[in-house]
């Protein structure tokens, strides 16, 4: 619908949308993460529901303790490669649409424990990250932003069918959860989902 | 009994003389710290560990009931090298042949008396060597608390604590093959990525991006 038109009506009084954005204005809106925290980060989540900083403003506050019942994960904390395996079957164990927040350096890259034997080197390897927040840890305002980033994102989604989409979505779906190996995870990543700009050496 | 508040740091000395009284069949070696805080050590020979540690608890004077920490450490035959050397240079008089060449695996003991008001008290085990004989005697059913942590050497150095009600790996999975605090583990090749490196990443990654075909990540 043309803008300028939706703005006119709007000044007399009428009210119109589309159902993709009544679509989107519902999933962004009432966002339902999943309970769970993996590090110190989860403390700064947890604050962030508090009254002080009140997620709730943003709709994001009905935190499930069941995969099956949220639409989007909050990777807070730092991923050892033994937690590994569980955080990525919890993402595949959600239902769609559903999005991915990864909260603080550990999350996002290993942080300080990335030169470590033990600690995944950023969540991303493993499940597509729609909103990564560096900081360690990051303030609930940088999560109140993400949040606020990810219903732009979301606000910006399509009901339209996309073959292009769609087959994105079957591919990840079809990838496996790392297994534990005898020094590493296996696959140490997935292939689909991480691939990093290119670092030239001299 | 001293102030509640305060440990009373007794002379450790005194309690290996008193082991050595109880368990005359017993070697009951004595390590000196050099550093400042001079926290010297009672180190038990595997074979008596468990009665010495029964009786430290409860049979002697001080009660030692309280184990606050164990922790592992890996001694290298550099690493032991080094210490002989810094030994000799501190103490002309000893002798070089008397210091341990072979290196060894560590568990070492800090102990407390809740009772008395005294601590820490610190026990070192050793192993024979840090190849194929490497278990030592479990303290845990002496003092309950080292359960946990005499798992995590044993997951993390590769000491095997006999007698130990629960042995396997706390902290890595089951299938991981090494030891990841032991100075010659290697780690997982997984330095794909590295935008910033420095140290000694930067020169595993010099290492590896040495060959052109590695250049481009």
């Amino acid at each position: 619908m043309d803008e300028g038109l939706k703005s006119e009506l709007q000044k007399a009084g009428i009210f119109t949308t589309t159902l993709n954005d009544l679509y989107n204005w519902g999933r962004g809106n009432s966002l339902w993460p999943l309970q769970f925290g993996l590090a110190c980060c989860a403390i700064e989540m947890i604050a962030t529901s508090m009254s002080r900083y009140d997620l709730a403003r943003f709709g994001a506050e009905v935190f499930r303790p069941s995969p099956r019942q949220a639409d989007l994960m909050i990777v807070s904390g730092t991923v050892t490669k033994k937690m590994a395996p569980q955080v990525v079957r919890l993402f595949k164990q959600m239902p769609s649409p559903k999005y991915v927040i990864a909260m603080g350096a550990c999350a996002i890259s290993g942080g300080p424990f990335k030169q470590g034997y033990n600690v995944l080197k950023g969540i991303d390897r493993y499940i597509p990250v729609d909103v990564h927040i560096p900081g360690c840890p990051p303030r609930p305002e940088a999560l109140l932003h993400a949040i606020m980033t990810l219903q732009r994102k979301i606000a910006q989604d399509t009901l339209h069918p996309c073959r292009r989409k769609e087959e994105e979505a079957e591919r990840i779906a079809a990838l496996p959860v790392p297994e534990h190996g005898s020094h590493d995870l296996l696959p140490p990543k997935h292939d689909v989902l991480w691939h990093p700009e290119p670092v030239e050496r001299s | 009994m001293s102030d509640s508040s305060q440990n009373t740091i007794i002379d450790a000395r005194e309690v290996a003389q008193a082991l050595e009284k109880a368990f005359p069949s017993a070697p009951i070696a004595w390590e000196e710290n050099l550093s400042p805080s001079a926290q010297h050590a009672i180190v038990l020979d595997p074979a008596h560990a468990l009665a010495c540690a029964q009786w430290l608890k409860n049979d002697s004077p001080w009660q030692w009931d309280f184990l606050s920490n164990v922790t592992g450490v890996d001694w290298t035959d550099e690493a032991l090298a080094l210490q002989a050397k810094a030994r000799i240079k501190a103490d002309p008089s000893v002798d070089p042949e008397s210091l341990p060449k072979e290196g060894y695996l560590e568990a070492v003991y800090h102990l407390y008396s809740i009772n008395k008001g005294l601590g820490p008290l610190v026990l070192r085990l050793r192993t024979a060597n840090r190849k194929n004989d490497v278990s030592l005697p479990s303290l845990t059913p002496v003092w309950r608390s080292a359960e946990f942590q005499e798992r995590e050497i044993f997951d993390l150095f590769g000491i095997v604590f006999e007698g130990h009600p629960d042995m396997r790996r706390i902290m890595m999975w089951d299938d991981f093959e090494g030891h990841p605090m032991r100075k010659d583990f290697v780690e997982a090749d997984d330095y794909e990525y590295e935008p910033t490196p420095h140290d000694a990443v930067l020169k595993r990654c010099q290492e590896r991006f040495a060959d052109p075909a590695n250049r481009r990540q």
